[in-house]
């Protein structure tokens, strides 16, 4: 794949279509995969990578990339797509500027699950079959891919291109997922054991903002939370319920906009699945107003830019069970 | 019996009340005389759109026990569809603190029209004791308190 | 800093005797900001506004508070004073400790507690108000109707009437609309051509009112007061000041099987026509479609046989823009489909037709010059059944959900006058209720059933059968609980009705709001009910509702006065509490656009500067002031706050909560 994306950039330099390239090289680590910008063929060739450690989700920088001059090339995994046609329905991208080919995505691998294997000194990756072979100092190591893929391709809700000028490989079709599990599970505590649940998950918050500053949906040109005007910018918390306030305002403000990538969750240094947040809000909107994709249609209009005069009553969450 | 009375528990309520209907029916529950406990103070928006969830937050966050939004019944809302999109707005914002293990009597949404002067006093005589029974709204505020 | 006065007033007794008055001014007294504090009697009488407005120059206040009664009773009252000592209206708040506090409460100490924290939360925002200031918009002179049949009609009347411009648009050839096409008015039995043709003509002669007729609204822009219209004016290929309506081409033209389409398609029309003899305009219109001259450029009879020469093959679409003040929407009706209804046999057989062609068939200017025949085989039908509700009161989604309401009356009318005329017919009609509320109406239905015969049988129509030229219709008599079988020679649908197929377009661009049916919304369903919520759109006739003649024309009278109303103003004054978008944080998603009921909200891409000495274009939200309401709708939608609402704002309310909950 890796080849066949670096080929195909570099047609799309030497005509001219774009001046620049949206891709993944590798940061200190192999396995630390940082999203760059290729101006020329020598730069591809020297550090372009794709792999199975390649998840970040490059949508968000083509808010700014697309503002720039001449178009740049940005390869989208389908559920990067999604992002990306939300960003477009919200006019945050100038779609003109960018041209996107569409890439298949079977799962990225997350690195802490290779660790907790037992292997270190990771110097690359690459697929073979249902497995993956993780290259190390020491040689490499074969194991089931499954078994090392992030929790969220685990529960993969789409493979399919949401928009795309070309593809490149196969595309695929949007997928019964059972992401909801989790949230589930949680709405069967009892109040008391959510609490827990969550006091013991938040109270690891230590407000680094990496969540938001990953969140294609979170791209406000002044977020609420530095603008002193807004009455929740707090740098030092003045409560404990602080965090608390921070994420279900998040969670609320991209309600309805989040395409559930599940970024937040893969940023965030302290591992709170913040994720469940999000899907919560995308649970219930699907159970009260009717099934919506954040990023399927961008002409759609949001659950919470809509009603319908027969809409639920808030009363609704009292009846509900716990 | 003096010591007794001085720890019984009064909860601060806040009331965001649209304009046009629910504070006018706020009013009309005044003008004819209806009682309902003083720990409700209300907060005047234009329309139950303007209440923003931060708000809410905001208010417990700050110590409140209760907080309840009143507008428009659906369909007479001032401006048409404000109250629609503040249905849609609350039920989201309570199903997210129900989520979160927080008691979910300690929001609600009434609608009251300007008429309904006699429902404004009975919702907040009934909101009021219903807090009052699920006592102070610590899981606000300390749920950073982490665990031993 | 603010320099904040406090006036706590003691309503006689009415606050003063479960509020101690002199505490709260004393506790209030000690806030920051606070200069002054006092309380009085009667805050609100002459010697009550001196004392404010004294106070307001010797302490050099910045900012008020009168804790007294609702804002809803006095805020008008303490605006005007503080206006009068030179301080700005919007400096003034109300801490509302009569009806929310005294009047409720009963311990003293309790009501003076909440009073004060009620004053504290009004300083909190007082704190944080900012002077504003009314703006002022222009009022164009000028109407626009949209629709020209009876209510598009008789609100330019009223308009022009009252002196002010109107401009009617009509998409059809002529005015009249749906009205023209119908035989006689309930309950009276007038015909109605004979009433509408007079009024048609009041219009084409009022020098107040302009039509355009063959004519769509293709833009609108602006607002209240300010809208800008394109309206298209179709090629007609027929100088409408040159032709005299002679109708000689009419006769004269080649093309002579093209349906008609004013009589619902019952006969035949010329490629070049007049749709019927009191067309307003009276002016010739060629159909594209059917013309041979414009498909395939052979014939030119018209051209050749007009003496006027007002035939203009070349001519093209013309796009007129023009300044209103005021827009009603006058959009009108159709029947519905009838599609979903085969049980019916309407597509199977022609004597199955629905009210409005059966308007034609009675009408005198119609297909059969107004002798009833079955379209069939040009017979006198002698046994007639008529079926009610067809689409209209139906829940399992193949019609609509709601009453046409017209329907029982017009079909009480075509029974009486079948009866009347051919005393020979059985008249039937199928029924689910007759509703006849309306002044006269329920005296002329027992009339069609007592007088002239009319066999009314409650229960529905399960299926016609066409058979051997007759329609076999098998229904339920629901009183008799009987089956019953009718050998009929016609049958008759009183087919709901609809909006135009228009009507949506037309609130898009309106940013007027619809109901799932598609008709317009009124502002207020009782005490609004001509007007849309957005302000200086009005409503006219059937596209806010199904309505008969008589409600439609009164309607359409209420509009104009609305209209009337507007018009005379020179100047609006705008209500200064609305929404602001701060340009530096707004991200341009147009989430406050789709909320937005009054499509106040646009949008443009502006040049901002980076802090790297570059520039960037963004897209950016504004929001116009004198569309806007001030609901705050958008404020809440707007994910990143760069939407607030002035007066309300965002910092205002959250002092309050803290306030309050200190």
């Amino acid at each position: 794949m890796q080849e066949a994306m670096i080929k195909r950039a570099k047609e799309l330099l030497a005509e001219g279509t774009v001046n620049r390239v949206m891709g993944w090289q590798a940061g200190e680590f192999a396995y630390d995969i940082t999203p760059t910008v290729f101006s020329s063929a020598d730069e591809l060739d020297k550090a372009f990578v794709y792999n199975d450690f390649c998840s970040a989700n490059v949508s968000k920088y083509m808010i700014k990339e697309s503002r720039k001059e001449g178009k740049i090339l940005c390869f989208l995994k389908p559920c990067d797509s999604y992002s990306f046609n939300q960003l477009l329905a919200e006019h945050r991208i100038w779609r003109d500027n960018v041209y996107i080919i569409g890439i298949p995505s079977y799962g990225k691998v997350d690195v802490n699950k290779v660790r907790a294997k037992g292997v270190t000194g990771i110097t690359g990756i690459h697929t073979d079959g249902p497995n993956v072979v993780v290259e190390t100092i020491y040689g490499s190591e074969t194991m089931v891919k499954m078994d090392v893929m992030e929790d969220r391709c685990l529960c993969c809700k789409s493979k399919k291109h949401m928009v795309y000028d070309e593809l490149l490989g196969e595309e695929g079709e949007v997928l019964q997922s059972n992401r909801f599990e989790q949230v589930e599970a949680l709405e069967n505590m009892t109040p008391e054991e959510r609490y827990e649940f969550w006091r013991s998950e938040l109270s690891k918050c230590i407000r680094c903002n990496a969540c938001r500053n990953v969140c294609p949906a979170c791209t406000c040109e002044n977020c609420v939370f530095d603008n002193p005007a807004s009455g929740v910018a707090n740098k030092a918390p003045s409560s404990d319920f602080e965090e608390n306030m921070f994420h279900i305002i998040r969670a609320f403000h991209v309600a309805g906009r989040c395409t559930d990538c599940g970024e937040c969750s893969r940023v965030c240094p302290q591992n709170i699945p913040l994720h469940l947040l999000n899907r919560k809000f995308i649970k219930d909107i699907n159970e009260l107003y009717g099934t919506y994709q954040a990023g399927e249609d961008k002409d759609a209009r949001g659950p919470l830019t809509n009603f319908t005069v027969d809409d639920c009553e808030p009363s609704i969450v009292h009846h509900r069970r716990g | 019996m003096q010591v007794e009375e001085t720890k019984e528990f009064k909860p601060t309520i806040v009331a965001f009340c649209c304009n046009w209907c629910s504070y006018a029916g706020a009013d009309l529950s005044g003008t004819n005389r209806l009682n309902y406990p003083a720990n409700v103070k209300i907060i005047r928006v234009p329309c139950s759109c303007r209440v923003n969830p931060m708000f809410i937050l905001r208010a417990f966050q700050r110590g409140a026990d209760g907080v309840i939004l009143c507008g428009c019944h659906p369909g007479d809302c001032h401006y048409t569809t404000g109250n629609y999109y503040a249905r849609r707005r609350m039920t989201l914002l309570f199903s997210m603190l129900d989520f979160l293990g927080i008691e979910k009597e300690r929001t609600r949404v009434e609608w009251v029209s300007a008429a309904e002067g006699a429902k404004f006093a009975a919702t907040m005589n009934d909101f009021v004791a219903t807090i009052t029974k699920l006592g102070e709204n610590r899981r606000l505020e300390d749920i950073r308190c982490k665990k031993q | 800093m603010q320099r904040i006065g406090v006036f706590v007033c003691w309503c006689g007794s009415n606050i003063a005797a479960t509020v101690d008055v002199q505490q709260v001014a004393d506790e209030l007294a000690k806030e920051p900001g606070v200069v002054y504090s006092t309380n009085y009697q009667y805050m609100c009488s002459q010697s009550g506004q001196q004392m404010i407005q004294e106070a307001i120059k010797e302490h050099h206040l910045t900012g008020i508070v009168i804790c007294s009664c609702s804002p809803r009773m006095h805020e008008a009252t303490f605006r005007k004073t503080a206006a009068a000592a030179g301080l700005n209206s919007y400096m003034v708040e109300i801490a509302n400790i009569r009806e929310q506090c005294s009047w409720i409460h009963k311990n003293k100490e309790e009501a003076t507690e909440k009073a004060i924290i009620l004053g504290r939360a009004a300083i909190a925002k007082v704190h944080l108000n900012a002077p504003l200031t009314a703006g002022e918009s222009p009022v164009v002179k000028r109407a626009l109707v949209i629709g020209g049949g009876i209510a598009g009609i008789q609100t330019a009347l009223d308009i022009a009437d009252a002196g002010f411009e109107v401009d009617i648009v009509e998409k059809k050839p002529t005015i009249g609309g749906k009205m023209a096409q119908i035989d006689k008015t309930f309950p009276t039995l007038d015909c109605a051509a004979c009433i509408l043709t007079p009024k048609m003509v009041d219009v084409a002669q009022n020098e107040k009112i302009h039509i355009y007729s063959y004519s769509e609204v293709e833009s609108v822009k602006g607002f209240v007061g300010n809208f800008t219209a394109t309206i298209k004016k179709k090629a007609r290929y027929v100088k409408e000041d040159v032709c005299t309506g002679c109708g000689l081409c009419t006769e004269k033209c080649p093309m002579k099987k093209v349906p008609n389409e004013f009589n619902q398609m019952l006969d035949n029309r010329t490629a070049i026509y007049i749709p019927f003899a009191q067309a307003v305009p009276k002016v010739a219109t060629i159909d594209p479609n059917a013309c041979m001259m414009l498909k395939n450029g052979k014939c030119g009879v018209c051209s050749k046989v007009c003496t006027a020469g007002a035939i203009d093959y070349t001519q093209k679409d013309e796009y007129i823009e023009q300044q209103y003040g005021a827009i009603v929407v006058a959009t009108g009706f159709n029947t519905i489909k009838l599609d979903n209804f085969d049980e019916f046999a309407y597509s199977q057989s022609p004597d199955v037709v629905t009210s409005l062609e059966f308007e034609r068939l009675m009408n005198a200017a119609g297909p059969t010059g107004g002798t009833l025949l079955r379209p069939s085989d040009h017979t006198h039908p002698h046994t007639l059944v008529f079926v009610q509700c067809v689409g209209s009161r139906d829940i399992s989604g193949c019609g609509k959900p709601y009453c046409s309401k017209i329907c029982c009356m017009y079909t009480a009318k075509h029974a009486m006058l079948c009866r009347e005329k051919y005393p020979d017919t059985e008249v039937y009609v199928f029924y689910i209720d007759v509703r006849t509320p309306g002044k006269n109406f329920d005296e002329f239905y027992r009339r069609a059933v007592e007088e002239y015969g009319v066999h009314y049988i409650k229960g529905m129509v399960g299926k016609v059968a066409p058979k051997d030229g007759k329609l076999m219709v098998q229904a339920s008599d629901l009183l008799a609980n009987d089956q019953l079988l009718i050998e009929a020679d016609m049958v008759v649908l009183a087919t709901a009705i609809e909006p135009d197929e228009s009507a949506r377009s037309i609130a898009t661009m309106l940013t007027a709001s619809m109901d799932t049916n598609d008709f317009f919304t009124e502002a207020h369903p009782k005490l609004r009910p001509v007007e849309s919520p957005t302000a200086g759109i009005f409503l006219s006739g059937v596209c806010q509702g199904p309505k008969d003649i008589p409600e439609t024309v009164s309607q359409a009278s209420a509009a104009a006065a609305k209209v009337i109303g507007l018009l005379v103003k020179d100047k609006l004054t705008c209500n200064p509490c609305v929404a602001e978008s701060n340009e530096l944080m707004c991200n341009g998603c147009s989430a406050c656009e789709k909320v937005c009921p009054y499509g106040a909200i646009t949008y443009s891409d502006k040049e901002f500067r980076t802090p790297y000495r570059t520039t960037i274009m963004r897209r950016v939200a504004s929001v116009n002031p004198a569309v806007c309401q001030g609901c705050g709708a958008c404020t809440v939608a707007c994910p990143s706050g760069a939407m607030d609402l002035k007066g309300f704002s965002t910092r205002q309310i959250m002092a309050e909560v803290d306030a309050i909950c200190k």
